[in-house]
């Protein structure tokens, strides 16, 4: 049998077999509640352990309530979600949730964002009946993540995440009864553990259990010292998603008013990472064509595919599980890395300060920038190319507690030298960006002729893992995408098997790429918030004059004032890092 | 952590048993039954080479583990103590002989003393109701045991004689 009547609340409805009580719910408008449920839609990406217990529901000549998520619907079947036997079931559980939960809502970093905060205000709970022992756990602090496990209701999302979706395998729960917990192996400290801080477990944490480190403060401090330049850049992705953190609705862009925000806030520039990521593209995209020029004409010391390395949890990831091919991915650093090295070089030289007094602060979708920007290969004399990084999330709190109204907020625009960017540097915000963008240089260098288009839906989309064809006037360009490290790794398997058939590969860690990023405003499962930012990222990449990476005239100018080429010596020093082996 | 480094032939001797489940991840309770059985315990390299094996994280594999009071990741002692902690043995003073334990051992529950002489652990139900409070050596069983009677059950061990036939365990 293919569809099944059932009858839900006194509504009868006709649903596909298969479907969950809570699907079939919401198809009327029944919204059950949930809290360790989350469904990601066309991403492939769910957890429903069935844990909490929040969704019970009563169903006719059952015994036992029923949790809404993980219970298909069956002939006939009738559903009461708030029968008194339901709402009094789902109070108690919260209750006792509650009980062992500790109770510093009004300074918690997730206040206001928290899902159980909601669920508990949802279900009108106004009184705690029980009165049991409470966990105490200590905190667990990494350059990017902190982990306060005291708020952890066991939903478990984030172990799903780390092993399901992303493969990285460090969460698990641990101890068994009331000293379970969510812990990396050993109990040991994320910072010793293979961790690539993507930050998809604090995207998905519905409580405050899992959250960034905070450097709101050390900005604040950096802008309010006289003897400090401090600048900006902001992420492709950031400006497709900060509106939400003000109530706007998913996908509005808001550039503008981002730049004009950073400018009330003090910085002395406002730059963009995007012309950082039309950089990356001129050194990752010179790199591609040379190995594959190489390549082809048969020297076999030349390994492809190319990897992309944009992404600091990607690399991470690598230098973990996959250390034998250090040598795939390109050499080029992160688009965030690429701008910290040339802001404490070149423009530090043009104002004539030292680079201790040129402060670099960016604003990331990421929580892994953290950590990145304070990697040592990436310092000079101690000093980090790249300051603080903040996330999208930390530049919304820093707007609110510096007083500015971001909706009525003028657009305006960035800074020169470093803030011109074209359209192909703005995709660097999704999955399948980086390689389109690439594609639209290395094709024009390559070729020597005009790209007939710009636009490469065979590059776009949601799917985990996708692969195309470009034609380079003769020559067939096969390319890889993934996103999600868990699609990463199956791309590795098949290159570490010589199964491999691609020449240029793209990664991104987050589901969704940077959009979808550890650092972006909660999505609280929505996976329409995801696609929604997408198509805005793809907007921004239209309205864009420039195109084209290699047409930026600030790119064209750096090399001619700076750089001389592409992959030259002083581009290779400033621009191109290393891998390091992270297994022991 | 602690780091040991593992003999070669114990990784082999945990790769063997792996493969002996087909290295199958579902596997994994059985494979750490086996290797617990051959090794007398799990400590945390054991645990890594297994996850690799079975091609599963180390933090799944420190779960289940953890989750099971069976698997233990500190050595037994040369003569594991178990004092039975169900309902008989309780009522009738097991707890008072498991503190004195405690107490001339210088060691917790799940522990071992420093010259790895002897390891105490509590388990429920030996089936010898009848003898409550009941508590084993190795293999050997001793019955009603009074606390004031723990400094002697020890020194039979600490001397080395009426051991033997129960050390064969």
């Amino acid at each position: 049998m293919d569809t099944i009547n059932l009858t839900i609340d006194n509504k009868s409805i006709v649903v596909k077999n298969g479907t969950t009580i809570l699907e079939a719910a919401s198809g009327i408008g029944v919204h059950v509640p949930t809290l360790c449920h989350m469904k990601l839609h066309d991403l492939n990406i769910e957890n429903k352990p069935g844990g909490c217990r929040v969704c019970v529901v009563e169903v006719e000549g059952r015994r036992n309530l029923a949790p809404a998520c993980c219970t298909e619907v069956a002939e006939g079947m009738v559903v009461n979600t708030h029968s008194i036997r339901a709402i009094n079931a789902r109070r108690t559980v919260m209750e006792l949730i509650l009980s062992d939960h500790p109770a510093d809502c009004l300074i918690c970093a997730k206040s206001g964002n928290c899902e159980l905060q909601d669920m508990a205000h949802q279900l009108g709970i106004r009184e705690i009946h029980y009165q049991g022992e409470q966990s105490h756990y200590r905190e667990d602090t990494s350059p990017a993540i902190i982990r306060e496990v005291d708020k952890c209701i066991m939903c478990r999302r984030c172990e799903m995440m780390c092993n399901e979706v992303q493969t990285v395998g460090v969460l698990s729960a641990i101890n068994r009864g009331f000293n379970s917990v969510v812990s990396p192996a050993f109990e040991m400290n994320l910072d010793h553990s293979v961790c690539t801080y993507c930050g998809q477990c604090v995207a998905v944490c519905p409580t405050g259990a899992l959250t960034e480190v905070d450097e709101t403060g050390n900005v604040i401090r950096a802008l309010s010292d006289p003897s400090k330049t401090v600048i900006v850049q902001t992420a492709p992705a950031v400006r497709a998603a900060l509106g939400e953190e003000f109530g706007m609705e998913a996908g509005t862009l808001v550039t503008g008013k981002l730049v004009a925000s950073l400018k009330q806030l003090g910085f002395d520039y406002v730059f963009d990472t995007d012309f950082a990521a039309d950089l990356t593209i001129m050194e990752e995209g010179t790199e591609l064509l040379n190995r594959l020029s190489k390549h082809l004409s048969g020297d076999k010391d030349v390994k492809l595919p190319i990897l992309t390395s944009c992404c600091p949890a990607w690399v991470k990831f690598f230098e973990h599980q996959f250390p034998e091919m250090k040598d795939i991915p390109s050499t080029a650093r992160s688009p965030q890395q690429m701008f910290g090295s040339i802001a404490k070089t070149y423009f530090a030289d043009k104002l004539g300060i030292n680079r201790e007094d040129l402060v670099v602060v960016s604003i990331m979708p990421c929580v892994a920038k953290k950590y990145e920007c304070g990697r040592e290969e990436f310092k000079t004399n101690d000093n980090p190319d790249v300051d603080y990084a903040l996330t999208t999330r930390e530049l919304a709190a820093l707007i609110k507690i510096s007083n500015i109204d971001f909706r009525t907020l003028p657009n305006e625009t960035f800074d020169n030298p470093l803030g011109e960017s074209t359209g192909a540097a703005v995709i660097f915000g999704t999955t399948g960006g980086v390689i389109e963008a690439a594609v639209r240089t290395a094709y024009e260098i390559h070729t020597k002729k005009e790209l007939p288009r710009i636009d490469f839906a065979e590059l776009r989309g949601m799917e985990g893992i996708r692969k195309a064809t470009i034609d380079f006037d003769g020559f067939p360009l096969k390319i890889g995408i993934a996103h999600g490290l868990g699609n990463a790794r199956k791309l590795l398997e098949d290159i570490q098997a010589g199964k491999s058939e691609f020449h240029a590969i793209e990664i991104m860690s987050c589901p969704g790429g940077c959009i979808g990023g550890g650092g972006q405003p909660y999505h609280h499962g929505n996976a329409e918030v995801l696609k929604k930012r997408q198509m805005a990222i793809y907007q921004e990449d239209k309205n864009k004059v420039i195109r084209k990476s290699h047409e930026n005239p600030y790119i064209i100018e750096l090399y001619e004032e700076f750089l001389g080429e592409p992959m030259s010596e002083k581009a290779h020093h400033l621009l191109h890092t290393e891998y390091f082996d992270r297994t022991e | 952590m602690p780091k040991i480094k593992l003999a070669e032939n114990t990784i082999q001797l945990i790769k063997d048993t792996c493969a002996e489940f087909g290295n199958k991840e579902s596997e994994l309770i059985n494979v750490l039954h086996q290797v617990q059985h051959k090794l007398g315990y799990l400590p945390a390299e054991v645990q890594e080479v297994i996850a690799k094996e079975l091609k599963t994280s180390v933090a799944k594999v420190y779960g289940v583990v953890t989750f099971y009071s069976f698997f233990t990741m500190i050595p037994h002692g040369e003569n594991p103590i178990s004092i039975c902690m169900g309902t008989a043995c309780y009522v009738r003073g097991a707890e008072q002989v498991l503190a004195e334990f405690k107490r001339q051992l210088k060691v917790e529950v799940g522990e071992s003393t420093s010259d790895g002489k002897f390891s105490i652990n509590c388990l429920r139900c030996v089936g010898a109701c009848g003898l409550a409070p009941v508590v084993t050596v190795g293999e050997k069983v001793y019955g009603r045991v009074a606390p004031s009677e723990v400094k002697k059950i020890i020194a039979e061990y600490r001397e080395g004689c009426a051991g033997d036939d129960a050390k064969s365990a």
